[in-house]
């Protein structure tokens, strides 16, 4: 048996502009309940990794630079 | 996997509300002992209160309740199946720990008196006290956790427990979810603290972690406790809630209650007398949309402007402060419509209702050396000041109890079995994902096990968990966050299995839509009065046995008995 991939839209979204990861920044990343959150290691800008979300809002709270910004997910809003 | 060794005195397993507690008082009785706090979030944000709490539920402060009082309005609820003398020593600790908090720094609502402000929301006496400025609970508790010098380790998931040749605690095993690191830490004592199983059941939307409860709450704790020999109380009494539609989360009846808001039909008219949760509030809820007179809402819009702007401050900075993007969203406003409201998915959570790990007044659970605190726990309605009082009561006895016992050497047998089982599923390059799994045992909940209890279709749910446990031999994890999720899987086949034989098991009806029983619709006080406690019987499977209540501390008096009850308006008959 094969496993497939299957796109989501994500609740969180990480405004790349603002995000300062770069500069060892993980707040958001460490924050999260679900550990959903990780830092693309090649853009160096966190992002939702895994669409399992409690819209809990800690990201977007302690984010320093205000880049979090989270949305009801699609199916319960 | 590589493998981590560590020792301690004591671990405290969970450090969302009653686990920080548990380990600062463990600390503060004596700080020579080597205390760990381990989450497999982060404690920093983990937990029920991750974004703070908007009130206490259940405050019991002199000038407005007494304990007594308390003890009964929680016997009543209940339907009388209470270990009175552990409510009590709830309630008579309750004052103490809210001045603790207070000083602390925590921000209790206070009249111009500087008296607190309590608020009725109960059916008989007055324990609601808010918090407009919860949302620093876990801030303050982490200072807490700083100043003791209490030990933590964030993100290492705690799958089992060791225990010795007289079934006493001796470690706890787990791994890193983001390393796969497999952790054996020797101690002589733990706490657990792993709050509700939030888990069990799919929320209406599909959306897997659309959970009242943190979903992070998915019942390790109950499974732990269940493999490591110990009881659990009376898991047929689900938790079921009333919530805000889709979103899935408290509308809050509590908070807004005291302000005039009520639970409303359709027609915008009250149906029942308390919106305080009790399994009789819930069976009205659900006869209400049922009946045609659904759906049912929470109807503010009476209210005048003032008071619509405090529950809005309260309601969306606290707790789950994502109810104001979800209203926005809809296009809901408190001041213009009714917000339409759900009945949950089930659960258990003592915190709310009366099912969990057993313990008694001290803590203790059937397991030496294993204590269990707050959501999690077998103590009924203890909400958030319940699991901080009784994280106190199992620091201060874990502790004790540490320094009357040597250190024991660990059962590596145990060990080798457990690493291979969590393992495994990274092992594997193809089968289900964990998301199939949980998804499937879940739906399946959904539709055998969500009262009405009908037994024909609990016979059903349990050959299909069966079904599903084997299936998820097969279970892949392609990293270590989908192990994680992967041992949740089983921890919540393991809750469904529970969920489904102590429902099987008591044979009448009891709390209202907690346990209607469709075969069994009566209460039968002559054979069920008695609480139930599932265990692991020495033929590896589910045992259940029934334990009697322990004799009243307070005594309840017949016309009292039944006032949850009557919980239903009771319209005038309209003149011809």
């Amino acid at each position: 048996m094969s496993i497939a991939t299957t796109l989501t839209q994500a609740p969180v979204k990480v405004h790349e502009d603002k995000c300062i990861a770069e500069k060892g920044c993980t707040v958001c990343v460490d924050v999260c309940p679900l550990d959903v959150l990780a830092i693309d290691l090649v853009k160096k800008k966190a992002f939702m990794q895994f669409d399992e979300c409690w819209y809990c809002l800690p990201c977007e709270t302690d984010c320093p630079t205000g880049a979090v910004e989270v949305s009801i997910p699609y199916l319960l809003r | 996997m590589k493998r981590i060794d560590m020792e301690f005195d004591l671990v405290v397993i969970g450090g969302g509300t009653g686990g920080p507690m548990a380990a600062v008082k463990a600390k503060e009785k004596n700080p020579g002992l080597k205390v760990l706090l381990i989450d497999k979030a982060h404690v920093k944000r983990s937990g029920a209160i991750s974004m703070g709490m908007d009130g206490l539920n259940n405050a019991v402060i002199p000038g407005h309740a007494t304990p007594e009082q308390y003890v009964k309005e929680i016997t009543i609820a209940n339907d009388g199946i209470v270990d009175q003398e552990a409510v009590m020593a709830y309630a008579a600790n309750s004052f103490d720990m809210i001045q603790e908090l207070d000083r602390w720094g925590v921000k209790f609502e206070k009249d111009e008196t500087g008296d607190y402000a309590v608020r009725k929301v109960h059916h008989l006496g007055s324990y609601v006290l808010p918090m407009p400025e919860g949302h620093h609970m876990k801030k303050i508790l982490y200072r807490q956790l700083k100043r003791a010098r209490v030990e933590i380790t964030n993100r290492v998931v705690v799958t089992r427990l060791l225990t010795g040749t007289n079934g006493e605690v001796t470690g706890v095993m787990g791994f890193d979810c983001r390393t796969a690191d497999f952790y054996v830490i020797r101690c002589k004592a733990a706490v657990i603290t792993t709050g509700a199983a939030g888990r069990i059941g799919l929320p209406a939307s599909g959306y897997l972690m659309g959970t009242y409860e943190n979903p992070t709450n998915s019942g390790d704790g109950h499974a732990m406790a269940y493999h490591a020999g110990a009881a659990l109380a009376n898991l047929e009494c689900f938790q079921i809630n009333p919530l805000i539609k889709d979103y899935n989360g408290p509308a809050c009846a509590y908070v807004t209650g005291p302000f005039g808001g009520y639970t409303a039909n359709g027609k915008g008219e009250r149906f029942i007398e308390c919106d305080y949760w009790s399994g009789q509030m819930m069976l009205e809820f659900y006869r209400e949309l049922q009946s045609g007179n659904g759906p049912v809402f929470l109807k503010l819009d009476h209210l005048a402007e003032e008071t619509i702007s405090e529950i809005e401050h309260i309601l969306h900075t606290n707790e789950r402060p994502s109810r104001g993007r979800f209203h926005e969203k809809r296009g809901n406003d408190y001041r213009r419509q009714m917000i339409e409201m759900h009945i949950s998915e089930i659960g258990f959570c003592s915190g709310h209702s009366a099912s969990g790990i057993w313990t008694n007044a001290r803590g203790e659970t059937s397991v030496p050396g294993l204590y269990a605190a707050g959501d999690c726990a077998s103590v009924p309605h203890n909400y958030m000041l319940g699991a901080f009082v009784y994280g106190r009561i199992c620091g201060h006895n874990a502790a004790e109890y540490c320094s009357t016992v040597a250190d024991k050497a660990i059962d590596e047998g145990a060990v080798a079995a457990e690493q291979a089982r969590v393992s495994a599923p990274l092992q594997r390059s193809e089968g289900l994902t964990p998301f199939q799994i949980e998804y499937k045992t879940r739906r399946l909940v959904n539709d055998y096990l969500q009262p009405p209890k009908i037994t024909r279709k609990y016979e059903i749910g349990l050959r299909r968990f069966d079904e599903v446990r084997e299936d998820a031999q097969a279970m892949v994890a392609t990293n270590p966050h989908e192990l994680m999720r992967a041992m949740e899987a089983m921890s919540i086949i393991d809750c469904a299995e529970m969920a489904a034989r102590s429902s099987m098991f008591r044979t009448e009806s009891r709390w209202g839509l907690y346990h209607y029983c469709v075969d069994h619709p009566e209460r039968n006080d002559a054979d069920w009065f008695c609480h139930t406690l599932l265990s692991k019987g020495a033929d590896g499977r589910m045992a259940m046995t029934k334990k009697a209540v322990e004799p009243y501390v307070v005594p309840i008096d017949d016309d009292e008995r039944d006032a949850y009850q009557r919980l239903r308006v009771e319209r005038k008959a309209e003149a011809a």
